[in-house]
């Protein structure tokens, strides 16, 4: 649905973006993760041609963005970081402007009665945008975008400023977009992506540093896992005990958590948790606590930021995800 | 493009900008027409366009200071220009909406003209020569205030640039009387709005004018239209 190929950008002689490429297959949802500044915004601005690139493709359903400006754009429902609000309209003014700008051909008060239902907005339709909260604002932003039914929506940082309830709802509200659209957001809060997202993209200093799909990230996917113990007894023999277990691939001791007790990270390509819990007991040790660590999102984030995931990746699978 | 248009000229209503400006017009327009007509008992409304012509010039960079300035400032650039629409519509919208504006102004002449038509036999023929006269005027004006206001995210930097370019092309003539050279004389005086625009306000109405003033506000809306486009590719 969405194909982004070698983009560059410029800005002066500063660089903004380089070869940036991903590709996405529709109805799925795409989260551009990075840090600020990394070049998020500059790529959804490439793609829904508010700005051009220097180099590179962006096609929509097949149709070149850079050729086919305006029929690219008619696929597109874009919510910028500020959502772009004219203050001095109604939401309803506002909507209708907007209707007839995108050109659209459905019957406009059944089109616009419905986006208001979804994005939760019908109380606030007769009042002036500029006295609305930032929490409305941002919906209608949103509502703006969904106009003209687009099969692609790129929606950057949607829950940027909202307050936690606000966060969730608009979360739901990607989630359930998701199903019958083609999504693209940005985020800089990792659990959001993670909890959203099909597909992440990670972006740092204007290139892609990753991509790959949420389970392949979080480690969920990938068969290994991790576990943390607390037992009770001494440290070294327990240590080569949990070592011998068949499917245990590492055990570090973290130090003694409390008098005569020890905590161990045990990494396992099974699920050794009966096995350690019977040569435990046969053993009279005592386990205090036991649970399972994922590998979170957060943790893969800063190691990606850093560099270190891609070498890591290329390490385990010969560098299997495209960067 | 009407979809620009509606909404930019419904935001001169829904702002003091479009209050004020019609309102600026009609009083310095009522007082001349009072002082140069009225009181002075004559039916000839030509010196009161004359007059207009520097207060036309204050005037418009008010109305067009903020149409794409502000659009820079709060974001909103970015829905027009993701939208399936050209850029020459939206400046074409914004333009005629600046135009609607002027042209609401414009029709005070009318009522004035109907007032000395109860006391004398006013000629219609140049009072409208002189409405069609000031629109040519008044376009330029625009064309050039939106061009500007495309160049900054600052209403007060396009207003006061605005001034000073219009300023600049009334002086136009003075200039001219400045320079030795006949053929550059000429061809610097050719450039007058002033002398155009005075040359209609006594009935002449030449098609080379027209065409003058026609081609100045094309360029300077299709520099606009350059503009914006030379600022996706910055």
């Amino acid at each position: 649905m969405i194909d982004v190929e070698n983009l560059t950008k410029y800005y002066g002689r500063s660089l903004a973006i380089e070869n940036v490429s991903f590709s996405l297959d529709e109805g799925k949802i795409l989260g551009l993760l990075g840090p600020n500044g990394a070049g998020k915004s500059t790529t959804m601005n490439i793609i829904t041609g508010y700005i051009s690139a220097d180099r590179g493709t962006v096609r929509i359903d097949g149709i070149d963005m850079f050729e086919k400006p305006l029929e690219a754009k008619k696929k597109i429902g874009y919510m910028p970081e500020v959502p772009p609000l004219y203050n001095d309209m109604t939401v309803e003014k506002y909507l209708a402007f907007m209707f007839n700008l995108k050109k659209v051909r459905l019957p406009m008060k059944a089109h616009l009665d419905k986006i208001c239902q979804d994005t939760q907005i019908e109380d606030v339709r007769g009042k002036i945008i500029k006295y609305l909260s930032k929490g409305y604002k941002q919906r209608v932003g949103l509502a703006q975008a969904l106009i003209g039914d687009p099969p692609v929506l790129i929606l950057d940082e949607p829950t940027a400023g909202l307050d936690p309830a606000q966060i969730i709802e608009m979360r739901k509200l990607v989630r359930e977009l998701g199903k019958n659209h083609t999504v693209i957001m940005s985020s800089h809060v990792l659990s959001e992506v993670q909890a959203v997202c099909d597909k992440i993209i990670v972006i740092n200093k204007g290139t892609v540093a990753a991509d790959a799909f949420t389970s392949e990230l979080t480690g969920t996917g990938s068969g290994t896992s991790k576990l943390r113990l607390i037992v009770e007894g001494r440290e070294k023999s327990v240590l080569a005990l949990l070592k011998r277990i068949s499917g245990v691939t590492d055990v570090s001791g973290r130090g003694e958590t409390e008098r005569g007790c020890y905590e161990f990270i045990v990494e396992s390509n099974t699920d050794v948790r009966r096995p350690v819990y019977r040569a435990l007991a046969k053993a009279d040790y005592n386990i205090l606590n036991m649970s399972p660590v994922a590998l979170s999102l957060e943790e893969t984030y800063l190691d990606i930021i850093s560099g270190k995931y891609s070498e890591k990746e290329a390490d385990d699978d010969d560098g299997d995800i495209q960067a | 493009m009407m979809a620009i248009f509606r909404r930019e000229l419904g935001s001169y209503f829904s702002s003091p900008v479009g209050y004020v400006v019609i309102a600026a017009f009609l009083s310095f327009s009522g007082l001349f027409f009072y002082y140069y007509c009225l009181y002075a008992g004559s039916s000839n409304m030509n010196i009161v366009f004359q007059n207009m012509f520097s207060v036309v010039m204050f005037i418009i960079p008010i109305l067009t200071m903020r149409l794409f300035a502000e659009d820079r400032k709060t974001k909103t650039d970015q829905a027009l220009l993701t939208s399936p629409v050209k850029i020459g519509s939206i400046v074409m919208g914004k333009y005629l909406s600046a135009m609607i504006i002027l042209l609401i102004c414009l029709c005070s002449y009318l009522v004035e003209g109907l007032i000395l038509s109860f006391i004398a036999h006013p000629d219609w023929s140049v009072i409208l020569g002189n409405i069609f006269g000031m629109l040519l005027l008044g376009s330029v004006f625009v064309s050039i205030g939106i061009m500007v206001s495309s160049l900054t995210e600052s209403m007060v930097i396009a207003a006061v640039a605005s001034f000073a370019i219009n300023i600049l092309l009334s002086l136009v003539d003075a200039l001219a009387s400045t320079v030795n050279t006949e053929g550059a004389r000429s061809f610097i005086s050719s450039l007058s709005l002033q002398t155009k625009y005075n040359s209609i306000t006594l009935g002449i109405i030449s098609l080379g004018d027209v065409v003058f003033f026609v081609t100045l506000t094309a360029l300077f809306l299709f520099i606009t239209d350059r503009i914006i486009e030379r600022r996706r590719w910055a």
